[in-house]
C-alpha cells in the first residue's frame, strides 16, 4: 500500500516553475493542502496579533504610560482579541481538522471538496478585510482607524452615534463573510464524518479526534449562525435605519449581548474540543496505551456540546439579571466542569501504568493538562455568579481566559504541531530545539498569566490603556510584560524550529511514534489521493492490530 | 447541612488566609506603596462582605481538587514515566474501568451541587434583600466617560464623587442605587463595597451598599465604554451621618454668588460652557456634563483623572487632552485673559 503510494508521489515531484507552484496552491481543493494553508494563515496572522499584544503589555508596563495613546490602545486589544479568536485559533483548528479528519477515516478528501477550498478563501478574505481597515477605517476621510470597539463590540457602542467612519464596518464585515467560511467549513467536515468513513469504522471506532471534530462541526452550525445573525442586524442599524441595538430609539443593548454570547461562549467550546482531540491522540502514543475509557469520553464531549449551548449568560452576570436566571447560568456553567473533570481524570488514567516518553509532544500535552486543570477551576470561581460580581472584567478574568487559551489551547496545538509536523512534511521538527520551546513558553506562560490573576483580584478591570500609580498594580504588570516578551522569544525559537526542520530535519518515515491510528498508515507527506487503497478496520487501533496480530484490539471491542 | 457548611467554610478560610496574605504582601511589598484600596478581599460593606465569605469557600474547595488532581498527574507522569530497564514491549493494554469512571463522575457532581447550594444563597442574599425603610437613593447616570449622581429625595445632583452616609449595623441606613446611562455601557465597581453591575441604556438596574466604616473607597469604571473608559474613575466618600447631613445640606444650596468673579460668570455664560454645564441659580443649565454647582466640594476633576488645583482647572478648561485624550469636552480656545477669568469664576463654587 505505502510502497505503491511513494514511487508515484517520485514521479509528480518533478521541478516546475514557481509560479506553477503558486498556481496549485491556490486553486488547490485538496484537503492537505488546504489544510497546511489555513494553519499557515492563522500562524501569520499569530505574529501579527502577538505582536499587538507586546504593545499593549508595553503601554501597561506601569500607571501613567505614553507609550500608545488611549485610541491606538483601544484599537490594539479590539485586534488583537478578533485577530485571536477569529483568524488563529479558528482557522488553525480548522486547518488540522481539514488536514487530519480524512486520513483517520481513512478518506480520499473531504465530501466537498470545493466547498472547502471556498470556505478558505472565504476567511481569508474576512482576514484581510479586517487588517485592511488600518488603512482604509476612515474611508476617504482621512487615515485609517482600526476597530476600537473590543472584540464582543457591545451594543451601542458599535452604533454610528458613537463609531463613525467605518472602522466598525470592517469589523462586522470580516466576521460576517468568515462566518459564512466557518460554517462552509462546519458542514464540510461534519458531512466527511458521517458519510465518508472507510469500511469497518462505525461511529464507535472513530478515533477519538474525529469524534471532538464532529461535535466541534456541530456547535459551529449552531453557535457561528447567530453571530453572523447578529452581524447582518447591526448592519441593518448603521445603513438601513434599523433599530435591533440602537438604544437611543428605543433598541436593546442587552439584545446584542444574547447575540454575541450565545455565539462567544459555544466558541470556546469549539476552540478547546480540537485542543482535547489532539491530547487525546497524542497522550495514548507517548503512553502506549489505548484511551481510557473511550465511551465515556464520547459521552463527556457530546455532553459539553449540548451543556455549553445554555451557559451564554455567564458573560452577563453582571447587567442585572434576576437571581434566578443567575442561580441557573451559576448551575450550568459549573455543570460544564463535571464532563471535562472526567476528560482529566481519563488522561490521567491513560498515562496510569503505561510508559510514558517525554519526547515535545507529550511535554506539551502535560502542559495542557496542568494549565487546562487551573483554568477549569477559576472557571468554576467565575461561575459562581457573586464571585464575578466581583472578578467579572477585570485582570482576573482575562488571565483566566488566557489560561483556557494559551495555557489549554496553544499549548495542545504545540503539542499537535511536534506530532503531526512529521506527517505533513515529512520531516521531524527538531528534539532539541522543541524542549527549548516547550521551557521558555512554559516559563514565559507562567510568569505573564499566574501573575496577572492578582491585579483583577486587587481591583484592576480589563480594557484600560492606562492606570493611577497609586493602586499598587505596577510591579505586576512589569512581571507580566516581562513575561509577556519571553513567550515571544518561545514563539520565534518555534518558527524558527519550523523552517529549519523542513529543509534539515530528519527523515521522519510513514511512522515516526509507532501510533495507531490510519494516518500513519500512508506515505509522510501523504500522497493526493491519501490511501492507494481504502483501508478496512476493525477497532480503534487500526495500526496496533496491524503490529500485534497476536493480541489484536478487534478481539476486546 | 447549615452546619457542616459552616465549618468546611472555616477551615476554607484558615487554608485561604495564607494565600490572602501571600497575594496582599507580594503586592504591597513589591510596590512599596499602601495596599491596594480596591481589594475585592477587603470588603467594607454587606454585599462585599457576602461575596468574600463565598469567595473562600469557592477558593477553598478549588485549591483542594488541584492539589488532588495535580497531584495525580505528577504522580502518575513520574510513576510511569519509561525508564531505561524497561522490558522492550508494550506495557499491558487497559480500556478502562466501569468502576473507577462512575466514582470520579459521581464525585464531581456532588462537588458541584455544593458548590451551587452555597452560590444560589449568596445570590439570594444579595439580590432579593429586603429594603429598610431608612434608605439613601442615588439614581446613577453613566456618561461617557464620568459618573451623575443624583439624589431625588433630596434634590441634590453631583457628579464623579459619591457621597454616602455610613451605615450603623444596629439601624440600618443602606443605600440603594439606581444605574442608568445615557449613552454606552457602563459598569459601576466599587471592589470593597460591592461587585459591580452594569449601566445600560434603555434599562434600570439597581445595587445596594451599607459600609459601616467611613472613608474614601475608590473604583471604576468597569465596561468599556469608549476612548478614556480607563479614566471614569470613581470614588465613594462614606460619611458619618452628621457629615453627609452637613455635606447634603451644602449641596442643596445654589450657587454662590462672588461679585468678585462676575467677569469670569459673564464668559461662562456667554460661551459654549452653559450648554453642557449646569450652576444652579443661573443661566447655565447644560445636562451634557457634569453639574458645576458645587464644583469645589470635590477633590477631583475629570472623574477622578486629576486633583482639583486651580492650575489644573485652568488646563482642563484650556486643552482637555492635555489631561484626558478622547473625553468629550472640548478645548474652549479661550485667551488667556478669559481663561484666568473663568477659572477664577469657576473656583467660588464652592
Amino acid at each position: 500500500m505505502s510502497t505503491n503510494a511513494t514511487t508515484i508521489e517520485n514521479l509528480a515531484s518533478e521541478r516546475q516553475p514557481w509560479t506553477e507552484t503558486v498556481h496549485e496552491w491556490v486553486t488547490t481543493v485538496d484537503h492537505k493542502r488546504l489544510g497546511i494553508l489555513y494553519i499557515l494563515y492563522a500562524l501569520s496572522y499569530l505574529v501579527i496579533a502577538g505582536i499587538e499584544a507586546l504593545i499593549i503589555r508595553v503601554q501597561l508596563m506601569h500607571g501613567h504610560n505614553n507609550f500608545v495613546s488611549p485610541q491606538v490602545f483601544n484599537r490594539m486589544f479590539t485586534m488583537h482579541g478578533t485577530t485571536m479568536i477569529f483568524f488563529v485559533a479558528m482557522p488553525i483548528l480548522f486547518g488540522f481538522a481539514n488536514y487530519l479528519v480524512p486520513l483517520m477515516i481513512g478518506a480520499r478528501d473531504m465530501a466537498f471538496p470545493r466547498l472547502n477550498a471556498f470556505s478558505f478563501w472565504l476567511t481569508a478574505i474576512g482576514g484581510f478585510l479586517l487588517y485592511f481597515s488600518f488603512l482604509g477605517g476612515s474611508g476617504l476621510y482621512g487615515a485609517g482607524n482600526a476597530p476600537d470597539v473590543g472584540w464582543w463590540s457591545y451594543a451601542p457602542l458599535p452604533a454610528r452615534a458613537f463609531s463613525p467612519g467605518h472602522s466598525s464596518d470592517y469589523w462586522t464585515v470580516a466576521l460576517l463573510v468568515s462566518g459564512f467560511g466557518s460554517i462552509g467549513t462546519a458542514i464540510n467536515i461534519l458531512a466527511t464524518i458521517l458519510c465518508m468513513r472507510c469500511r469497518g469504522m462505525h461511529l464507535g471506532r472513530m478515533p477519538l479526534l474525529v469524534w471532538l471534530n464532529l461535535v466541534m462541526s456541530g456547535m459551529v452550525l449552531i453557535a457561528v449562525t447567530p453571530l453572523t445573525a447578529a452581524q447582518a442586524m447591526l448592519l441593518i442599524d448603521r445603513y438601513l435605519g434599523g433599530h435591533f441595538f440602537d438604544t437611543q430609539a428605543g433598541g436593546s443593548a442587552t439584545l446584542w449581548m444574547h447575540f454575541f454570547w450565545i455565539f462567544g461562549h459555544p466558541e470556546v467550546y469549539i476552540l478547546i474540543l480540537p485542543a482535547f482531540a489532539f491530547v487525546s491522540e497524542i497522550v495514548p502514543v507517548f503512553s502506549r496505551k489505548p484511551i481510557f475509557g473511550y465511551p465515556v469520553m464520547v459521552g463527556a464531549t457530546v455532553f459539553i456540546g449540548f451543556v455549553s449551548m445554555s451557559v451564554w449568560a455567564h458573560h452577563m452576570f453582571t447587567i442585572g439579571m434576576n437571581s434566578y436566571a443567575n442561580s441557573f447560568f451559576t448551575i450550568t456553567s459549573m455543570a460544564v466542569g463535571i464532563p471535562t473533570g472526567i476528560k482529566i481524570f481519563n488522561w490521567i488514567g491513560t498515562m496510569w501504568g503505561g510508559r510514558i516518553q517525554f519526547k515535545a509532544p507529550m511535554l506539551f500535552c502535560l502542559g495542557f493538562l496542568l494549565q487546562f486543570l487551573i483554568a477549569g477551576l477559576t472557571g468554576i470561581m467565575l461561575a459562581s455568579s457573586p464571585f464575578d460580581w466581583q472578578l467579572g472584567n477585570s485582570y482576573f478574568v482575562v488571565a483566566h481566559f488566557h489560561y483556557v487559551i494559551v495555557g489549554g489551547i496553544l499549548f495542545a496545538l504545540f503539542a499537535a504541531f511536534y506530532y503531526w509536523y512529521p506527517k505533513m512534511t515529512g520531516r521531524m521538527l527538531s528534539e532539541r530545539i522543541g524542549r527549548l520551546h516547550f521551557w521558555l513558553f512554559l516559563a514565559g506562560f507562567h510568569l505573564t498569566f499566574d501573575v496577572m490573576h492578582i491585579p483583577g483580584i486587587l481591583g484592576m478591570p480589563r480594557r484600560i490603556y492606562t492606570y493611577e500609580p497609586t493602586r499598587g498594580w505596577d510591579t505586576l504588570n512589569l512581571i507580566v510584560t516581562i513575561g509577556a516578551f519571553i513567550q515571544a522569544v518561545a514563539i520565534l525559537v518555534f518558527v524558527c524550529n519550523l523552517i529549519v526542520s523542513y529543509f534539515r530535519g530528519a527523515k521522519a518515515g510513514n511512522d515516526p511514534w509507532d501510533a495507531w491510528t490510519l494516518e500513519w498508515s500512508t506515505s509522510s507527506p501523504p500522497p493526493a489521493y491519501n490511501f492507494a487503497s481504502i483501508p478496512v478496520v476493525a477497532s480503534r487501533r487500526p495500526l496496533w492490530d496491524l503490529k500485534h496480530p497476536e493480541d489484536p484490539d478487534s478481539r476486546y471491542e | 447541612m447549615w452546619q457542616r457548611h459552616k465549618t468546611t467554610n472555616r477551615r476554607a478560610r484558615n487554608t485561604l488566609a495564607l494565600l490572602y496574605c501571600f497575594t496582599t504582601l507580594a503586592s504591597a511589598a513589591t510596590s512599596g506603596v499602601p495596599l491596594s484600596s480596591t481589594n475585592i478581599f477587603a470588603p467594607a460593606s454587606t454585599p462585599a462582605k457576602t461575596i468574600f465569605g463565598l469567595s473562600l469557600f469557592v477558593l477553598g474547595v478549588a485549591l483542594l481538587i488541584f492539589v488532588v488532581v495535580a497531584g495525580l498527574l505528577v504522580y502518575s507522569a513520574v510513576k510511569f514515566r519509561r525508564r531505561e530497564t524497561d522490558p522492550n514491549r508494550e506495557p499491558p493494554q487497559v480500556y478502562g474501568s466501569t468502576q473507577i469512571e462512575l466514582a470520579w463522575t459521581v464525585i464531581p457532581v456532588l462537588i458541584v451541587a455544593v458548590l451551587f447550594l452555597a452560590t444560589a444563597r449568596v445570590i439570594h442574599a444579595i439580590q432579593d434583600a429586603p429594603r429598610p425603610a431608612a434608605t439613601v437613593d442615588v439614581t446613577v447616570i453613566g456618561h461617557q466617560f464620568w459618573w451623575e449622581f443624583r439624589y431625588p429625595k433630596l434634590g441634590i445632583v453631583t457628579a464623579n464623587e459619591l457621597h454616602i452616609p455610613s451605615s450603623d449595623p444596629g439601624h440600618p441606613t443602606p443605600t440603594f442605587l439606581k444605574l442608568l446611562s445615557a449613552d454606552t455601557d457602563h459598569s459601576f465597581w466599587v471592589p470593597e463595597l460591592a461587585g459591580k453591575t452594569d449601566l445600560i441604556p434603555n434599562r434600570v438596574n439597581e445595587m445596594w451598599l451599607d459600609p459601616a466604616r467611613p472613608g474614601i473607597y475608590l473604583g471604576q469604571c468597569a465596561q468599556y465604554c469608549g476612548t478614556q473608559h480607563a479614566k471614569m474613575l470613581l470614588r465613594v466618600s462614606v460619611d458619618r451621618p452628621a457629615d453627609f447631613a452637613a455635606w447634603v445640606s451644602i449641596q442643596q444650596q445654589a450657587a454662590v454668588r462672588d461679585p468678585a468673579a462676575s467677569a469670569g460668570k459673564r464668559v461662562f455664560e456667554t460661551t459654549a460652557c452653559i450648554n453642557c454645564h449646569a450652576v444652579s441659580g443661573t443661566a447655565a443649565s447644560g445636562r451634557f456634563g457634569p453639574d458645576l454647582t458645587h464644583l469645589m466640594s470635590r477633590s477631583t476633576l475629570a472623574s477622578g483623572a486629576a486633583e482639583n488645583t486651580p492650575g489644573n482647572l485652568r488646563l482642563w478648561i484650556q486643552n482637555p487632552d492635555a489631561i484626558k485624550p478622547g473625553s468629550l469636552m472640548p478645548a474652549m480656545k479661550l485667551s488667556d485673559a478669559d481663561l484666568d477669568a473663568v477659572t477664577a469664576y469657576l473656583e467660588t463654587l464652592r
